[in-house]
């Protein structure tokens, strides 16, 4: 299982701050991850549309295409906020 | 020092720590950010700050790895809250200690422009109409790119 993380508004649309999901053999890539959310909760499709969300795998910023295992930490970031 | 926390802090006591111990430097700046009044801001009660343990730390430490490869720094405090905070609490404050006044100023200023805009922390107002998520302002991308194109500040008296 791969835990999921939501930060922001991502964890209002997702409905908690993080889950365990079984990543489906097709699900190799965070796009692919994005577009089996989106499938999942209409909300978090809408912010996935709206914004300039950003990744982490295991700690580590990663790219859209990034490849992802069952065994990572994926995380997902809307635009931050400090100060 | 970086320091995230969850309970409030007295910017005062922190700055007065600092000073003693970046004591042989020339200039030491200051800046504390707080939680505007309600009476001056849409009814905002509070605010929720959340952060992500661990890389939030990281991404300030590369922002003032950042400052300390453009200006020449002694010391550095960078303290940022997370959790629920009220109107007139302190968010976060930035100290930077050098020789010169300067390079103090500027850094401080790089350190809270990239805060605002790099750093991992994401707020929430309570309002009295429900709860915003806010994001970056245009004006507040736009102080943080002034500081793309100017070259490395040159050391002066």
């Amino acid at each position: 299982m791969a835990r999921i993380l939501f930060f922001g508004k991502l964890a209002d649309a997702a409905g908690g701050r993080s889950c365990d999901f079984s990543l489906a053999p097709d699900t190799r890539t965070i796009d692919d991850l994005v577009s089996a959310l989106s499938a999942k909760e209409a909300a978090l499709a809408a912010v996935f549309n709206e914004n300039a969300v950003r990744f982490i795998v295991n700690e580590m910023i990663a790219s859209r295409d990034a490849a992802i295992s069952d065994e990572d930490e994926i995380a997902f970031l809307p635009p931050v906020s400090g100060g | 020092m970086i320091r995230v926390c969850a309970d409030s802090f007295d910017p005062g006591a922190e700055l007065s720590a600092f000073e003693k111990n970046a004591s042989g430097a020339g200039a030491v700046v200051s800046f504390t950010g707080k939680v505007r009044d309600a009476a001056g801001s849409d009814g905002v009660k509070a605010l929720c700050l959340e952060h992500y343990p661990g890389v939030t730390e990281r991404s300030i430490q590369e922002i003032e790895n950042k400052a300390r490869e453009r200006w020449k720094i002694d010391e550095t405090l960078i303290i940022h809250r997370v959790g629920e905070l009220a109107p007139g609490d302190p968010i976060v404050m930035v100290c930077v200690a050098s020789a010169h006044r300067r390079e103090a100023f500027e850094a401080a200023d790089f350190l809270m422009d990239y805060l605002k805009t790099e750093a991992m922390f994401w707020k929430k107002e309570i309002r009295d109409s429900g709860e915003v998520w806010i994001e970056p302002r245009n004006a507040d991308y736009k102080d943080a790119a002034r500081w793309k194109d100017s070259g490395r500040h040159d050391e002066e008296e």
